[in-house]
């Protein structure tokens, strides 16, 4: 008797499981049970387990009878012509879909040639075991397992053209390449996902060297020549919007510049690029604090205490800190509810420089080490200078031979100007492309002799070398750099603010301070959290934090009164917000003070 | 330093000058070596011990696979290790995920037959083991079993053991036996069907015979001498079997060492099980960071782990326990209690900004201050 389980809930019990859950399996391909519906008998637990919930992964086979597939070349041509869809081939039973459960009872064929009367199902294509992104990206079959893990991760991060309409568009925090190009190897997949129309990269000429250090690492060096050619040349857009809020009272927000007298006003260079409507014009270079869109508000009920302030305050849409770049568009429009909505795009060119993080497909993610000017580069012999220094050290512990089949790949597409096909498990032939290297005049590997652009001398070995499809990704340095010296301080705590748009600094966190603590630097730790110091009078009788009077120069003790004895602390301010919030939990935390040094 | 050699290390160089026929200028030699490189080992009053060891821990830590599992042997007894095994020792969890146990056998017992023939004695058989099947009729609302006359043959079960089993621990079913099946009918009329599926699995798990949680035995033999490897453990029962060797015979079961063995041996066990947890990863830790960490564990006399309701939790600064977790519940405890914190250890130093005490932050310059705040000049103390 084995239980029998529908949605992990018992519903009853089978005499004979194989045969039962073959029954379903035939009903559900007969289509009198759904084709969502998965059955599958665990042999180890003796259970038969049903689901037809949402939510479980799953991937359509062709179904395998007799070693005989049941798409037949019939089927295949009725397809072809269009009599027969996808969904007829489901509910004519040809092909099924199966989630995790059941795929373990299945024995799977790779291909139609090694069908045997085992076998119950057939792959539609090796390639279908790959997702999207990952059979995007050519010779995979030939990489470690987690390369092709990681390259899919690079290309979710890789700048292209995400959309073609991206001129019009008022995105938050997207960029694009400005030459973006089609690869020469190329897979399969970019056909059916539109891959060509929307390309994440560029094709450059790598060589597979070491350059004095500079690419030690994972980093890379790049050919300044390249660079002022545009590789890697992207831009980066940030919109702003403001919008002419309405008011309870029939008091509205205006979009305009603003007048001296307004609570609030930045200095005149703030406002140097408004023209009379309170808006920026185009083509404008604009930096942090600057203003984009001028807006005053009226002034709230009540703020400001009693008196009633009849003043409008500046509400105005600034640039933000640490950014810059020119005014791109701007667009005035209305928002759903009526009111008057203006949009300024901001455009940042961003030009390759040291720090930025490039990739090729295959998960070898780098970030530039050195950009040398064209004349320093290394050349062939043929007077090619490679746009990438690759580091050799790179490939053998991470065994990403696809990335060296594609440089040897897109070096034969590239001088026999072709694509060539590096699709999964279909791809050209590593032999016949070393073949055709040869006869194109080339060493079957790859390799030529090269010559330091510094000072001429040939390497005494040979450079591998070819062209390879390189992603430029989003992670730059002009979006994370940051630095802080003393600055803006958080109104609760007292100590630094955090983050790189609030200029913050960067933190001390509690594993540093206990290599402070583990080296017994105690007064160094005490000086690295110096940033609030504050002193606080104590009054010795109840020990409390006293008060201060500055005007008569006094201290008095909310407790004990004026004459109580007060000595100054010094504490840190987190310290002594500590205090007084046990104070507010009505937890009372006395101060027993002793002399310094007992 | 005018500190003494440890008696040991004397005995030792004593030993070993007696040996190898040593003179006396040779033997103060050999001591003035000894007592610096002795030195060189002693710490400076004032050094970080306790983060120097969390941290020497804690680093090859990150180092440590997520791997839980390394079947010993052959495919049959699965043991717990790398990080999540240093959790469990360190968190003294009270039972270990995988409790296993070595067991030395006496010398005249040291060989093949015997240690199968022990290795039968300890494994705790249940009805599962035995039965072929074991089922629930749901018109007659009984539970059938079907015997497997072989295997209780192989396993050394007889009839009546099984017998006196069901007898002793299933008061509320009768027993009838009819052939190879023992026919077991509630004494109640009405009885649920979720009942009888819990007597099954009570039935199914029914101890028989065997020495209480040994759910696996495996004689194997290691440097010339046949030892039993067990996954489950129960030292105190395997303890009296007379074959056993009860000096070497050890269990993963650091709290069930504690109850048997006493508090030292428990201490031994932490140190070797983190050792050896650590090595076995290739991760070598000073053993004097893991004999640190060993001994707050015990000094108290019983078990308690890196957690919140061990070492961590008994803390003497309500400011360290508070910050560490639960802050809410350590600041009420204290107030309802006029607890007081001396501001002698690290964090409340740290979240009042006063200089640590610890390294530079120990020596102090004594001198005394007026009631009015200012100096007396320095006085010597």
């Amino acid at each position: 008797m084995t239980d029998v389980f529908l949605n992990n809930r018992l519903i009853g019990f089978c005499e004979n499981p194989k045969e039962f859950v073959e029954k379903i399996r035939q009903l559900r391909r007969s289509g009198e049970l759904p084709p969502e519906l998965n059955v599958a008998y665990n042999e180890d637990e003796d259970i038969v387990v049903i689901f037809t919930e949402k939510g479980r992964a799953r991937r359509p086979l062709i179904i395998v009878e007799n070693g005989k597939p049941k798409l037949t070349s019939e089927i295949l041509e009725k397809v072809e012509k269009g009599e027969l869809s996808w969904d007829d081939l489901i509910s004519m039973g040809i092909i099924e879909y199966l989630d995790a459960e059941e795929e373990e009872n299945c024995l799977v064929a790779m291909d139609e040639s090694e069908l045997t009367k085992k076998h119950t199902h057939l792959e539609i294509t090796p390639l279908a075991m790959l997702g999207i992104l990952t059979s995007l990206i050519p010779f995979v079959e030939h990489n470690q397992a987690f390369r092709a893990l990681l390259g899919p991760k690079s290309l979710e991060q890789g700048l292209g053209l995400y959309v073609t309409n991206f001129l019009i568009r008022a995105d938050t925090d997207s960029s694009f390449l400005i030459y973006p190009q089609r690869p020469i190897v190329r897979t399969m997949t970019q056909d059916y996902v539109g891959y060509d129309s929307h390309p994440i990269g560029q094709n450059i000429v790598v060589a597979v060297m070491q350059h004095y250090g500079y690419n030690m690492q994972d980093a890379i060096v790049v050919n300044k020549g390249s660079v002022e050619r545009g590789f890697g040349r992207s831009a980066y857009y940030r919109p702003y919007k403001s919008e002419e809020l309405r008011y309870p009272g029939g008091q509205v927000d205006k979009i305009e510049v603003p007048s001296k007298d307004i609570r609030g006003y930045k200095s005149e260079e703030s406002y140097r690029f408004l023209e009379k409507d309170g808006i920026v014009y185009p083509e404008v270079e604009v930096k942090a604090g600057d203003v984009l869109i001028g807006k005053t508000s009226p002034p709230r009920f009540l703020e400001g205490g009693f008196r009633v302030t009849l003043e409008r305050k500046e509400t105005s849409e600034v640039v933000k800190f640490a950014e810059k770049g020119i005014v791109e568009n701007v667009i005035i429009t209305e928002s759903a509810e009526g009111n008057k909505l203006v949009k300024v795009k901001v455009r940042d060119d961003r030009i390759p420089e040291l720090g930025d993080k490039f990739a090729s497909r295959h998960g070898q993610k780098g970030v530039i080490g050195m950009i040398v000017p064209q004349e320093d580069m290394p050349f062939t012999a043929s007077g090619i200078v490679p746009d990438i220094i690759f580091s050799p050290q790179s490939l053998p512990s991470r065994l990403s031979f696809g990335h060296m089949l594609e440089i040897l790949a897109g070096k034969v597409g590239a001088l026999e100007g072709r694509y060539i096909d590096g699709t999964p498990w279909n791809d050209e032939n590593e032999f016949d492309l070393r073949k055709r290297l040869l006869e194109l005049g080339f060493r079957d590997n790859g390799t030529e002799t090269m010559y330091d652009g510094i000072s001429g001398k040939m390497y005494k070995v040979r450079i591998f070398i070819g062209n390879m499809y390189y992603l430029k990704l989003r992670h730059m340095v002009a979006g994370k750099i940051q630095a802080r010296a003393r600055g803006a301080m958080q109104l609760l705590t007292r100590q630094p603010t955090e983050g790189r748009s609030k200029e913050g600094g960067l933190r001390l966190g509690e594993m540093e301070k206990d290599c402070l603590v583990a080296h017994g630097a105690s007064l160094l730790l005490k000086e690295r959290f110096d940033s609030d110091r504050w002193i606080i009078p104590v009054c010795k009788n109840c020990g409390l934090v006293a008060v201060y009077n500055k005007p008569k120069n006094k201290y008095f003790c909310p407790v004990c009164g004026a004459d109580a004895p007060i000595t100054l602390v010094e504490v840190s301010y987190a310290f002594k917000l500590l205090l007084d919030e046990l104070k507010s939990l009505c937890i009372y935390p006395k101060l027993i003070l002793k002399p310094k040094g007992e | 330093m005018n500190l003494e050699l440890p008696p040991k290390i004397l005995e030792e160089i004593n030993r070993i000058c007696e040996e190898k026929k040593l003179g006396k200028e040779e033997k103060e030699k050999i001591i003035a070596n000894v007592r610096k490189a002795w030195e060189s080992c002693l710490i400076t009053p004032g050094v970080a011990i306790g983060v120097v060891a969390a941290q020497s821990i804690g680093e090859p830590g990150t180092q440590l696979t997520m791997r839980t599992k390394l079947t010993s042997g052959v495919g049959e007894i699965t043991i717990t290790l790398g990080l999540p095994r240093l959790i469990e020792i360190l968190d003294a969890k009270k039972e270990p995920s995988t409790p296993t146990m070595q067991i030395y056998l006496k010398k005249e017992y040291r060989n093949a037959e015997d240690a199968k023939r022990v290795a039968k004695k300890l494994l705790e058989i249940t009805c599962k083991n035995i039965a072929d099947e074991i089922t629930i009729d749901l018109i007659e609302k009984r539970i059938e079993i079907l015997l497997n006359l072989k295997k209780m043959k192989a396993l050394g079960v007889r009839f009546d053991e099984v017998n006196a089993a069901l007898r002793n621990l299933l008061k509320a079913f009768k027993i009838r036996k009819k052939e190879n099946w023992i026919i077991l009918t509630p004494k109640r009329r009405r009885i649920g069907v979720k009942e009888l599926y819990d007597a099954k699995n009570f039935v199914e798990n029914l101890h028989i015979k065997g020495i209480h949680g040994i759910k696996q035995v495996l004689p194997i033999k290691e440097r010339d001498e046949w030892i039993i490897k067990t996954s489950g453990s129960n030292l105190k029962d395997v303890l009296k079997l007379k074959e056993v060797d009860p000096t070497r015979t050890i269990t993963n079961d650091i709290f069930e060492v504690a109850r048997v063995l006493g508090i030292e041996a428990a201490r031994n066990m932490i140190v070797e099980e983190i050792e050896r947890t650590l090595s076995e990863q290739g991760v070598v830790v000073d053993i004097r960071h893991i004999l640190l960490i060993a001994d707050l564990m015990c000094w108290s006399g019983r078990i308690r782990g890196v957690t919140r309701y061990g070492i961590t939790g008994e803390k003497a600064s309500v400011l360290t326990r508070a910050s560490f977790e639960i802050p809410l519940h350590h600041l009420v405890e204290a107030s309802i209690f006029n607890e007081i914190d001396e501001f002698r250890s690290i964090i409340p130093n740290v979240i009042a900004n006063q200089p640590i005490p610890i390294g530079t932050g120990i020596p102090k310059l004594i001198y005394g201050v007026s009631e009015d705040g200012g100096n007396r000049g320095a006085k010597e103390k």
